[in-house]
C-alpha cells in the first residue's frame, strides 16, 4: 500500500508533467535540429517563432468562442491550430526571401547567420508584444482534466490521488502523431529523402539535381507546424507568455545539443532526458519519501534538491557536462 | 594623418541629438540619456573586445552586468552584524565546503585513470558534496534570512566607498567568465553562445533567490553615492552656497541640484570610458591585439604559427567580460539600487549587440558611438512612436478599439525597430558606421 501510494505520487507530480513537459521540448528541440541540420545555423528566433505561433492559435481560439464554435470535451485551440501553423508558414517564407536568403546567397558564416537570428528575435518578439500584449493569457477551454485526483482515489482506495489533465494528454498524444508523421515524412517520401541528403552533404545534393531553395522552403513549412504545435502545447499546459518563450530557448538548445545536434532521434530523446532531470531535481521529495521510507526516518525538510527557480540551472549543467565529455552529444550529432 | 570628417561628423550627429533632447524635453532627460549612453558604450567596448578583436560570441552579457550590480551591494552596503553573527559563519563554511568538492572532484579525476570506477567516485563525491553543503547551508540562510526581513534580511556589504566596487565588479565578471571560458571556449561557436546564455540566466536566477545575498525581489536599495564627486540632492539644496550660485545662474535649487548630481556622474563615467577606450585603443594597436585578429581571421594559420588560441581566446574573453562587469557596477551606482529582477536579456544583452554591430564590431570608436546611438533611440523611441501612432490613429474615432490598442502598444515598438535597425545595418553596411581599419 505504502508502495502503491508512493508509485501513484510519483506519477502525478513527476512522471506526468515531466513526459509532458519532454514532448514540448522535444518538439522545439526537433526544430532547432532541423534548422541545424539543413540551414547549418542556430535559429535564436526558434522560441519567438513558438510564441508568434501560439498567438496566433490564440486569436483564433478567442474568435471561434466568440462565435461559439468550439469541439468540447478538447480545447477550442486545436482546431485553431492549422491557422497558426498556416500564419507562422507565411511569416517564416516571407523572413526567408527578405532576410535568410540573401546571406545563404552569400554563403555567409554561420555565426552571422545566428546574429541575423537575433535580429529575426527582436522583430518577432516586438511583433508578439505589439499584438497580443506581454502579459499572461488565457486560452485553454473544454475539459480541464481526463481524470481527477479524487476520482481516482475512490476508484483505488488509496491515499494519493492521480490527476490527468487534459493538456497533457493532449500534449503526449499530438507530440508522438508529430513525430511520428516528421519520422515518416523524412524516411519515405522523396522530399524527406532529399532534404536529409541534403544535410548530409550539400554539394553531393546539388550535384543529384535537388533543388535547395525547394528543400528549404519545406524546411521552413516543417517549422512552422513543428513550432507552432510545440508553443499552443506549451500554452496549453502552462501559460501563454511571450517572455517564457524566449526563456524556453535554454532548455530547447540544451535538448538539441544534449541529443547531438542535427540529429532527429538525438532532439527527442535530449528533450526527454532535460525535462525529466528539470523535474525530478527542483520536485520536494517529501511526499514520496514519507510512504518508503520507515516512520523513524521521515524526512523533515522538503528534500528539494534545487528551487525551482533554478530549473534553467540544470538543463544548463547537464548541457556543460555533455559539451565536456561528449561534445558531439548522446546520438551522434554533427561534430565541433 | 588626415583628419576623418564622417567619423567627427557621427558623433557630433550624436551630440546634437542629445542636445535636442535637452531643448525639446528637458536638461534633465538629456542628462539621464548621456549617463547611462556612457555607460552602454563601456558595455560595448567590452563586448566589441571579445567580439571584435577575436570573434567570441557572447551572449551572456546581461550576466556578467549582473554580476557588477552585485559587486556594488557586496561592497558598499554596511554589513547586516545581527545576520553575520546568526548565519555568516555558517555560510562561509557551506560555501568552502562546496567549492572543495569541486576542486577535489577535478583533482580526483585528474589522478584516476578513466573508467567506470572513476565515473562512479565522481558521482559519489559530488551527491555527498552537495547533500553536506546543503545541510550545511539552509539552516545558517535560514537564520540570516529571519533577521529583520523587512529592512535587510541579508548579510550586507563591507562598507567600502562605493567606488571601490566598479573594479571589483570587474573582477566578479572576470572570475564568472574564466569558468565559462575554461569548459566552453575550444568548441564551436554556437555552443560558447549557448553556454553563456544559460550562465547568465543562472547568475539573474541566483540574484533572484538568495535573499541572503542579494535580498532577492526585496531588492536593494540606497546603494550610497559616489561622494564627495556625487553629493545627495537634499544637501545642496540645503547648503546656502549652492542655492546662492543656481539663483545666479538664474537656476531653480531643486532642479540645479538633479543636474550638478547627474553632471557628477557623467564626470566619472567620462573619466572610466576614456580609460578603458584608452587602453583598447592601445591593445588593438599593439602587436597582441594584431595576433588577436589573426587568429580571428584565420585560426588555423594562426596556430600554425604556435599562437596559443585557446589561451589567448580565454584571456580576451575574460578581460571583455570584466569591463562589462565595470559597466554593470557603474550602473548599479548611478540606478542607487539593485533590482535583480530588472535583468532582462533583451535590454542588457542583445541591444549591446545591436550596439556593437551598428557601431562597427572591431573598431573602438565604433563600439563607443554605437553605445550612444542605439541607446538614445531606445529611449526615444518610444515618444517618437506614440507621435507616429497618434498621427496614424488620428482619423479613427475615439473609443476604437484598435486605436487603443495601437496606443497602448507603442512601447513594444522598441524592439521591433531595434530588430530593424539590426538586420538592416547587416545587410546594407555590415561592417557598421565605423567599420575596422
Amino acid at each position: 500500500m505504502e508502495f502503491l501510494n508512493a508509485l501513484v505520487a510519483l506519477s502525478n507530480y513527476v512522471l506526468i508533467p515531466a513526459v509532458a513537459y519532454g514532448s514540448q521540448l522535444a518538439l522545439g528541440a526537433l526544430g532547432v535540429t532541423l534548422i541545424y541540420g539543413i540551414l547549418r545555423f542556430s535559429n535564436f528566433a526558434h522560441g519567438d517563432t513558438m510564441a508568434f505561433g501560439a498567438m496566433v492559435t490564440i486569436l483564433f481560439t478567442w474568435l471561434f468562442q466568440s462565435w461559439g464554435i468550439s469541439i468540447a470535451p478538447l480545447p477550442t485551440a486545436l482546431l485553431a491550430l492549422p491557422f497558426g501553423i498556416l500564419a507562422t508558414a507565411a511569416l517564416l517564407l516571407f523572413t526567408d526571401r527578405v532576410v535568410y536568403k540573401f546571406y545563404r546567397k552569400q554563403k555567409a558564416a554561420p555565426v552571422i547567420l545566428v546574429i541575423v537570428s537575433m535580429g529575426v528575435m527582436f522583430i518577432m518578439n516586438g511583433l508578439v508584444r505589439f499584438i497580443i500584449g506581454p502579459g499572461d493569457q488565457r486560452f485553454a477551454d473544454g475539459a480541464r482534466f481526463i481524470f481527477k485526483a479524487r476520482d481516482f482515489k475512490e476508484w483505488s482506495g488509496l491515499n494519493e490521488g492521480l490527476a490527468f489533465k487534459t493538456s497533457q494528454g493532449i500534449t503526449i498524444v499530438t507530440a508522438i502523431v508529430v513525430v511520428a508523421a516528421l519520422f515518416w515524412f523524412l524516411n519515405k517520401t522523396r522530399t524527406g529523402k532529399s532534404m536529409r541528403a541534403f544535410s548530409d552533404n550539400e554539394d553531393l545534393a546539388l550535384l543529384s539535381g535537388i533543388n535547395p531553395e525547394k528543400v528549404v522552403m519545406y524546411v521552413w513549412l516543417i517549422i512552422a507546424a513543428l513550432t507552432t504545435i510545440a508553443g499552443v502545447l506549451y500554452g496549453l499546459d502552462k501559460t501563454f507568455k511571450p517572455f517564457t518563450y524566449f526563456q524556453l530557448l535554454l532548455p530547447i538548445f540544451a535538448s538539441a545539443i544534449v541529443g547531438g545536434l542535427g540529429n532527429p532521434i538525438g532532439a527527442i530523446a535530449g528533450g526527454f532526458v532535460i525535462a525529466f532531470s528539470e523535474v525530478t531535481i527542483t520536485y520536494a521529495w517529501k511526499k514520496i519519501l514519507v510512504y518508503l521510507m520507515p516512520d523513524s526516518l521521515d524526512p523533515s525538510g522538503l528534500v528539494q534538491l534545487l528551487s525551482t527557480d533554478y530549473k534553467y540551472a540544470v538543463s544548463f549543467a547537464i548541457l556543460i557536462i555533455v559539451l565536456l565529455f561528449r561534445p558531439t552529444g548522446l546520438f551522434k550529432g554533427k561534430s565541433i | 594623418m588626415t583628419v576623418n570628417w564622417k567619423n567627427i561628423g557621427l558623433f557630433a550627429l550624436v551630440a546634437v541629438l542629445i542636445i535636442l533632447v535637452g531643448i525639446f524635453q528637458s536638461p534633465n532627460a538629456a542628462l539621464v540619456i548621456l549617463n547611462m549612453g556612457l555607460i552602454s558604450a563601456i558595455m560595448s567596448l567590452g563586448v566589441n573586445l571579445q567580439w571584435g578583436f577575436a570573434g567570441l560570441f557572447n551572449i551572456g552579457v546581461m550576466g556578467f552586468v549582473a554580476l557588477g550590480g552585485l559587486a556594488t551591494v557586496l561592497i558598499s552596503k554596511p554589513p547586516t552584524t545581527d545576520a553575520i553573527q546568526a548565519g555568516g559563519l555558517g555560510i562561509l563554511i557551506a560555501l568552502v565546503l562546496g567549492a572543495a568538492t569541486i576542486i577535489a572532484t577535478i583533482l580526483m579525476r585528474s589522478k584516476m585513470a578513466a573508467g567506470r570506477s572513476r565515473s562512479i567516485a565522481t558521482l559519489a563525491l559530488l551527491v555527498v558534496g552537495f547533500f553536506i553543503y546543503r545541510w550545511l547551508l539552509d539552516p545558517s540562510v535560514e537564520a540570516v534570512e529571519a533577521v529583520t526581513p523587512a529592512a535587510t534580511g541579508y548579510l550586507g556589504g563591507l562598507g567600502l566607498p562605493v567606488l571601490l566596487a566598479w573594479p571589483v565588479g570587474g573582477v566578479l565578471a572576470a572570475g564568472a567568465a574564466w569558468i565559462i571560458g575554461k569548459t566552453a571556449l575550444g568548441l564551436r561557436s554556437d555552443y560558447l553562445a549557448i553556454a553563456t546564455l544559460g550562465i547568465a540566466e543562472i547568475i539573474v536566477a541566483i540574484m533572484k533567490n538568495e535573499d541572503w545575498l542579494t535580498r532577492g525581489v526585496k531588492n536593494v536599495i540606497g546603494i550610497p553615492r559616489p561622494a564627495p564627486v556625487v553629493p545627495y540632492e537634499i544637501d545642496l539644496q540645503n547648503s546656502a552656497s549652492f542655492v546662492e550660485n543656481a539663483s545666479s545662474l538664474g537656476l531653480d535649487p531643486v532642479m540645479a541640484s538633479t543636474l550638478y548630481v547627474k553632471l557628477g556622474y557623467s564626470l566619472l563615467f567620462t573619466i572610466v570610458l576614456l580609460m578603458i577606450l584608452w587602453l583598447t585603443q592601445k591593445a588593438l594597436n599593439s602587436p597582441w591585439g594584431r595576433m588577436m585578429r589573426a587568429i580571428r581571421d584565420n585560426e588555423v594559420a594562426a596556430e600554425a604559427m604556435g599562437k596559443d588560441v585557446t589561451a589567448r581566446h580565454l584571456q580576451i574573453f575574460i578581460l571583455g567580460s570584466a569591463v562589462c562587469g565595470i559597466a554593470g557596477a557603474m550602473m548599479a551606482t548611478l540606478d542607487g539600487q539593485l533590482i535583480p529582477s530588472s535583468y532582462q536579456p533583451l535590454r542588457y544583452t542583445f541591444l549591446v549587440w545591436v550596439m556593437v554591430i551598428v557601431g562597427g564590431s572591431g573598431n573602438n570608436w565604433g563600439a563607443v558611438l554605437g553605445g550612444f546611438l542605439i541607446w538614445f533611440l531606445w529611449v526615444e523611441v518610444e515618444p517618437m512612436g506614440t507621435l507616429l501612432m497618434q498621427l496614424i490613429t488620428s482619423p479613427m474615432a475615439d473609443g476604437y478599439w484598435l486605436k487603443a490598442h495601437l496606443l497602448d502598444s507603442v512601447a513594444h515598438m522598441r524592439l521591433l525597430t531595434m530588430g530593424l535597425i539590426l538586420l538592416l545595418v547587416l545587410r546594407f553596411s555590415p561592417r557598421g558606421l565605423i567599420p575596422e581599419k
